[in-house]
């Protein structure tokens, strides 16, 4: 019989009281926007699904949510493929050019995002694609595009490229082998990457801060302003759904990460 | 295989490198070459003050993200598989958030009719709402939060290469738990807490969201002056040198600690 010792019951006790730190703002936010009360208040008074009504009628929220997922959608059918294709060079490659390539791609993860924010918006006020809808998708790709990397390259490693050679020696040529045979086993670490790229897509904030103007504004965009001038529940029940959304697309990618092994 | 990391490459020039050089390039020119944005970053009082500060935030960060994460690991690394998917589940639950997400969140709480006052209050612990938000400590709270994965994951990660044997082999040697921890757990755990920690604290130099929307406007860390610069005054290069130095230090940072751990650690998380 082992004692439990007052060493492990405090871990135990600091833990739990980390992870209710950790999950508490998730929660809260749910029955905040169930609430009937104009401010915020907890317990709410009473149920009530006027801010999800409000929402759903407000012509600025449905344009800005509209922006949002076609941001969300292009910038995966772009960084999608593009990220594969980097990810199976780098792989397969044995040029030495491709560690540093490879390191490059990673670089959206390393520069802090108000130094690329702010870069950007220089940039897209010379060639004109601020508050343009390219300009939004064409930076999200950049942003989401390590994530993709990251998760086929992972994918790759427990591929034996092997079988791909044996598709090649009996006479299939790159791009069909490729397609038949390594594609269908990375197929789990694509959607993956892809879902995460979606997620960044959908969340990023601080680059469409800079870059985002008139009807071409992400939700985020629109949140941050509300936040900064005037608190209102609508935005805790765009929040909820916000997140709802995200855990849903995170359970997809885990349950395909899963299978990939 | 060149031509099929172009497209990506392509993005990443045209999206980051070129912005950047963007940024550098003007910070020093300006109808001929000039230092004066320099200049002024590191000697006008509001620009080095919020460097200070901001490094000082960071630390601070990064120190309390420790104090709170090792526990949560190390609980983690010691119990049965399924505890411990859980525990690590419930660390990443709050990072797939959005970021805007969790600093309203924390807004409902902290705020003078938020939630917590008003359950203090309701206890009778306090008469008058706390200042819990729209100020340094309510940046703090919600910029922890939003960074302690970063520090648990590595952390986890570098506990799970240590032996169990070797705790076992420090008791029966007749060394308490406590001395075994100190002695042979804790040193094999340091590369975990250095990733971390790097982590944690550059993350905390860029950061944006939470002090913009919960310091207050009193609390301008470097990434309110890049923008203030940009959005408010239309001071470009002030901007661009702000960037520059910021950026310079950041990779300075990753150089170091290069030197002790591999970076793939640091990076290795997502």
């Amino acid at each position: 019989m082992t004692r439990i010792s007052p060493a492990r019951i405090a871990l135990y006790l600091i833990s739990a009281l980390v992870l209710l730190y950790l999950i508490l703002p998730v929660l809260i936010i749910a029955p905040i926007s169930f609430s009937s009360a104009r401010f915020l208040t907890f317990p709410p008074p009473s149920f009530s699904t006027r801010w999800y009504q409000q929402y759903f009628s407000n012509p600025a929220w449905m344009q800005a949510t509209r922006v949002t997922l076609t941001v969300a959608l292009f910038t995966v059918v772009i960084a999608a493929p593009c990220g594969v294709a980097a990810a199976y060079a780098i792989s397969q490659s044995k040029l030495r050019i491709m560690r540093l390539i490879h390191m490059a791609l990673l670089l959206p993860l390393v520069v802090p995002i108000i130094i690329t924010a702010v870069g950007i918006f220089f940039v897209y006020a010379k060639v004109g694609l601020v508050a343009t809808m390219p300009g939004l998708v064409l930076a999200n790709v950049m942003l989401g595009l390590p994530y993709v990397v990251i998760s086929v390259l992972a994918g790759l490693q427990s591929f034996d490229p092997a079988q791909e050679m044996v598709a090649r020696s009996l006479g299939m040529n790159r791009l069909r082998s490729f397609f038949a045979v390594t594609l269908p086993q990375i197929k789990s670490s694509v959607i993956a990457g892809s879902i995460f790229a979606f997620i960044s897509a959908m969340d990023e904030t601080i680059v469409a801060l800079f870059i985002s103007g008139g009807q071409y504004q992400p939700l985020t965009k629109r949140m941050f302003t509300a936040l900064r001038d005037e608190i209102d529940p609508t935005i805790a029940a765009i929040s909820t759904l916000m997140t709802a959304a995200s855990f849903l697309l995170v359970l997809a990618a885990s349950t395909r990460q899963k299978k990939a092994g | 295989m060149l031509a099929l990391v172009s497209p990506a490459l392509l993005v990443i020039l045209a999206l980051i490198v070129l912005p950047v050089g963007w940024l550098a390039w003007q910070s020093i020119y300006h109808d001929g070459f000039t230092v004066e944005n320099y200049r002024r970053v590191f000697t006008e009082d509001i620009y080095w003050r919020s460097f200070a500060l901001t490094f000082e935030i960071s630390l601070a960060v990064t120190v309390i993200a420790l104090l709170l994460g090792y526990p949560v690991a190390y609980l983690a690394n010691s119990v049965p598989k399924g505890w411990s998917i859980l525990i690590l589940s419930l660390v990443v639950l709050p990072f797939w958030t959005s970021v805007l997400v969790r600093a309203y969140a924390w807004l409902a709480l902290l705020q003078r009719t938020g939630v917590i006052n008003q359950f203090l209050r309701y206890l009778d612990v306090i008469s008058e709402p706390l200042a819990l938000v729209h100020n340094t400590f309510g940046t703090v709270v919600a910029t922890v939060h939003i960074l302690l994965p970063f520090m648990v994951l590595p952390l986890y990660a570098t506990m799970q290469k240590i032996p169990g044997d070797l705790m076992q082999a420090g008791a029966s040697l007749g060394a308490s738990p406590s001395l075994t921890f100190f002695r042979v757990f804790l040193p094999l755990s340091l590369p975990g807490v250095l990733a971390g920690c790097t982590m944690v604290f550059v993350l905390c130099l860029g950061f944006y969201i939470t002090p913009e929307l919960l310091g207050g406007g009193r609390t301008v860390m470097v990434s309110m002056l890049v923008s203030r610069n940009v959005e408010l005054y239309n001071q470009f290069g002030a901007a661009s040198a702000v960037a520059v130095v910021l950026l310079l230090s950041v990779l300075a940072i990753f150089f170091v600690v290069s030197r002790f751990i591999s970076l793939d650690r640091v990076l290795g998380q997502k």
